[in-house]
């Protein structure tokens, strides 16, 4: 018996080490990343790298507002492609289509979602580049392809897994009892989805989306790969970008050679850091706050 | 002399081959209190969730039969559901209020028919919550959300909102199982009062309830009915060795 | 004014299966892009050669080193992810279960922290190296593809762990059972099959990451024979031949791709082909 207590002891006492780790890991890594931007915080004013728009290292211009503008630009126009068409969907596999068409979608998700990026960035390059250079000529504008337009399109068919799992789920475990509820008064299907559905499940559609959108935000190499990599503020979804991740990811090699480059670049991470933690705080406050009320 | 509302005929109700209910041959009269008794899962809740055609939420059944509302067949694909609907009010076992505010679920009927004048909704959704004595208590926060309601409150309140759609008949399935004894009191004497003016569908499987408030008692076990008549009839002289088993045995 | 209802319905009705089949057309237009661009170059070479010079402007060789530098990388990772990470789920399951306020905190922490993009952890990786004075490695590949997947290999293994009905630890303890036993004896076994899915998942995930590796994994011709050396991955390999100007070894990105792909499909059929296992065999 003593020995079972001492193999306890020691197991549980992994266990808690692996705990301990686990937990410690966001606060090392902001940790970090805060110490790695103070040097570039303390010579410039927070508001100043955030709303400059000159982005010249080895002068030592740091303005990240041209790179702040290009994520938020770009997951804009994956939210608009992604999130109607999920919302849409979601509501089809679950309240109109048989059974076995939702069983089917079930690994089309799955598989969508398990696609690396870089292979997303590939088909980005085949298929959406030249789509959004067609699309341009129809409107007579030139682009070479690589744009907002095709970030923001890529960036949308990776998100619509993740977003539409969720809402598949939130729709389900809305009661049958509350359509009937509304059907029961004479409204038709289709008002009782209007109606009653949607509200009900408000809160699990903002998380889903939030969580979306912040997967959005994070995503690296997919974006990279077709958005053009030109510092400027874009002014139209035509022109190329420069998104926060791609930031880090193309110039981490000249980081050391330039002052404060490596500082600036850290609190780029940082930046995206944040923004990515506490949209996913939201968003999952609201899930769980939607799952406390039935 | 009253007369038939409802009348079925030869209903069978069949999940994936398995059957639900059986053969069932019934008439409902007008403006009176009708009991459902038996077992629970011995397809009570599914005769009445045909009369409504809520059963068309779920895939694997399979209904055939006639059903005749004043006339019109219920079960014909083409006939419009959401007019049939209207005429019959769901009251279900647990209250599952709207996700909106205490006006906006009583109103929610009247505002799918079309109504828009706001002196005219506020005018009933008040008339229909005094009907079921629930004014006094909400008349101050009538646009609170509905779910803060006690449940005993909830379930006067989805009461409320299937009158104010002014139907016909009022499906009422095992509606006090989930309130406390107050509430439920509450409830019986709600569907006493509206007796005159709606024929009244309970499905329950508490015998003094169906004591309490029949004036037909209909009993079904295991998807057949198996005997029906006036409560004096069903409860003090039963005829079928079924009915007296259940009885017996109690609730 | 019901026909206006009825219309309005049929519009959003035929929407709603518009974008139904546009996602299932994305997926398969998708796969079927990639095999057709990428099958013209794959050939036995492609997955058995490392290499060779002047492989970058067209020459001979194949993507072994990317292949085997993955494999490598994502079996070390996902093993240190295990060994970290199923210790917590366990922990959560059998320690935490009596005490609901800290393990759904515990819970909502690691929802939020699967969210974190690979980039961030990359970049601290990178500038810890620096720090440490450490060069690109296969180690520290490792770490920072572990620290990625540690968050979805315990979530995973925790959902499945919460299927494990609570009357069967209750009598693991009526019998006298220690916890560590408990732990290990009865919700190991029950859910063995989930736990495998868990880790092909995790595994998935490891493999496929590009933002992870860019900075800390580095890049060779050669296939790494210690922790210490640097590693090729597949997604690297597909990204910097891609770059490349020369056609041909475009191409060869293509079948790159199709290489990680067809790994990835593979990886996600064996994890439902599981999964459905892992339904057969469960006590309800």
């Amino acid at each position: 018996m003593k020995r079972r207590k001492q193999i306890d002891h020691i197991t549980s006492g992994w266990m808690l080490i692996c705990l301990f780790v686990v937990l410690l890991i966001p606060l090392v890594i902001g940790l970090g990343l805060v110490l790695k931007s103070l040097p570039i915080l303390k010579l410039f004013p927070l508001s100043e790298l955030l709303n400059g728009s000159e982005w010249k290292p080895m002068a030592g211009h740091f303005g990240f507002k041209p790179f702040i503008v290009s994520s938020l630009y770009v997951t804009l126009i994956s939210f608009l492609i992604a999130a109607p068409v999920c919302l849409l969907s979601a509501i089809y596999l679950t309240q109109y289509a048989r059974h076995w068409l939702l069983s089917l979608m079930q690994p089309v998700i799955d598989i969508l979602a398990g696609i690396p990026s870089v292979v997303y960035g590939v088909w980005g390059i085949l298929v959406v580049v030249p789509l959004v250079v067609r699309l341009a000529s129809i409107w007579n504008l030139k682009t070479s392809g690589y744009c907002i337009l095709s970030g923001g399109i890529v960036l949308a068919v990776m998100s619509i897994p993740f977003i539409l799992n969720i809402l598949i789920e939130v729709f389900q475990t809305i009661p049958i009892e509350l359509k009937e509820a509304s059907l029961s008064v004479g409204a038709t299907y289709w008002e009782t989805i209007k109606f009653v559905l949607l509200r009900e499940g408000f809160s699990g559609i903002m998380a889903a989306f939030g969580l979306g959108i912040s997967k959005a935000l994070g995503e690296t190499i997919a974006v990279l790969m077709v958005v053009g990599n030109v510092v400027q503020i874009p002014g139209s979804p035509f022109q190329a970008a420069y998104p926060l991740p791609a930031l880090i990811a193309n110039n981490y090699g000249e980081m050391m050679s330039i002052p404060m480059y490596d500082s600036a670049l850290m609190f780029a991470a940082l930046i995206l850091f944040v923004i990515i933690v506490l949209f996913n705080i939201l968003a999952r406050l609201a899930i769980n706050h939607g799952e406390y009320r039935c | 002399m009253s007369d038939s509302i409802i009348r079925i005929r030869h209903l069978n109700v069949s999940h994936k081959g398995i059957p639900i209910l059986k053969d069932i041959n019934l008439t409902i009269q007008r403006n009176k209190v009708t009991v459902i008794l038996g077992p629970s899962g011995c397809g009570k809740t599914t005769l009445l969730k045909c009369l409504n055609r809520l059963v068309d939420l779920y895939n694997g059944l399979t209904v055939s039969g006639r059903i005749e509302l004043d006339g019109e067949e219920i079960l014909n694909r083409k006939n419009d559901l959401t007019r049939i609907r209207q005429k019959m009010g769901l009251l279900s076992q647990r209250p599952y209020p709207l996700p909106m505010s205490i006006f906006d679920n009583v109103a929610y009927g009247l505002k799918i028919q079309g109504v828009r004048n706001h002196t005219e909704l506020a005018n009933r959704v008040e008339y229909y919550l005094k009907q079921v004595n629930l004014w006094a208590e909400v008349a101050d926060r009538l646009k609170s959300p509905a779910s803060r309601l006690s449940i005993g409150q909830q379930q006067r309140l989805c009461l409320a909102r299937g009158l104010a759609v002014e139907p016909e008949i009022i499906l009422a399935d095992e509606p006090t199982s989930a309130l406390d004894p107050l509430s439920s009191t509450c409830i019986e004497e709600q569907f006493m009062k509206l007796k005159e003016n709606y024929t009244i569908l309970i499905v329950t499987h508490i015998m003094r309830q169906a004591r309490r408030l029949a004036d037909h008692v209909i009993f079904i076990y295991l998807g057949e009915i198996i005997e029906q008549g006036p409560p004096s009839e069903i409860f003090d002289h039963p005829q079928h060795p079924t009915t007296k088993e259940y009885l017996r045995v109690g609730h | 004014m019901l026909k206006r209802k009825r219309i309005e319905e049929g519009i959003f009705k035929t929407l709603a299966a518009l974008a139904t089949t546009l996602i299932i057309a994305v997926l398969l237009f998708l796969i079927l892009v990639i095999l057709k661009h990428g099958c013209k170059a794959l050939n036995w070479d492609m997955i058995t050669k490392v290499p060779q010079g002047g492989f970058y402007f067209g020459g001979e060789g194949g993507i072994l080193n990317a292949i085997i530098g993955s494999f490598y990388l994502a079996l070390g990772a996902t093993g240190l992810a295990f060994i970290i990470g199923l210790p917590v789920a366990l922990f959560m399951n059998v320690y935490l279960i009596r005490h609901r306020f800290w393990l759904n905190r515990i819970r909502f922490f690691l929802d939020v922290l699967w969210g974190v993009p690979s980039i961030v952890y990359g970049a601290f990786s990178f500038t810890l190296m620096l720090f440490l004075g450490l060069r690109a490695s296969l180690l520290a590949g490792i770490l920072t593809v572990t620290l990625l997947i540690v968050p979805i290999m315990i979530r995973s293994i925790d959902e499945v762990l919460r299927t494990v009905p609570e009357g069967l630890l209750e009598s693991a303890y009526a019998l006298g059972s220690t916890r560590t036993e408990i732990a290990f004896k009865v919700f190991f076994r029950q859910a063995l099959p989930g736990i495998v899915t868990a880790i092909l998942l995790s595994f998935g995930r490891g493999i496929g990451d590009a933002a992870s590796v860019l900075f800390t994994a580095g890049y060779t011709d050669y296939i790494p024979t210690s922790l210490s050396q640097p590693a090729a991955t597949l997604p690297l390999a597909i990204f910097f031949q891609l770059s490349s100007p020369i056609p041909a070894v475009q191409e060869r990105a293509y079948a790159s791709a199709v290489v990680l792909t067809f790994i990835i499909l593979l990886i996600s059929l064996l994890a439902r082909l599981l999964s459905s296992k892992y339904k057969e065999h469960t006590i309800k």
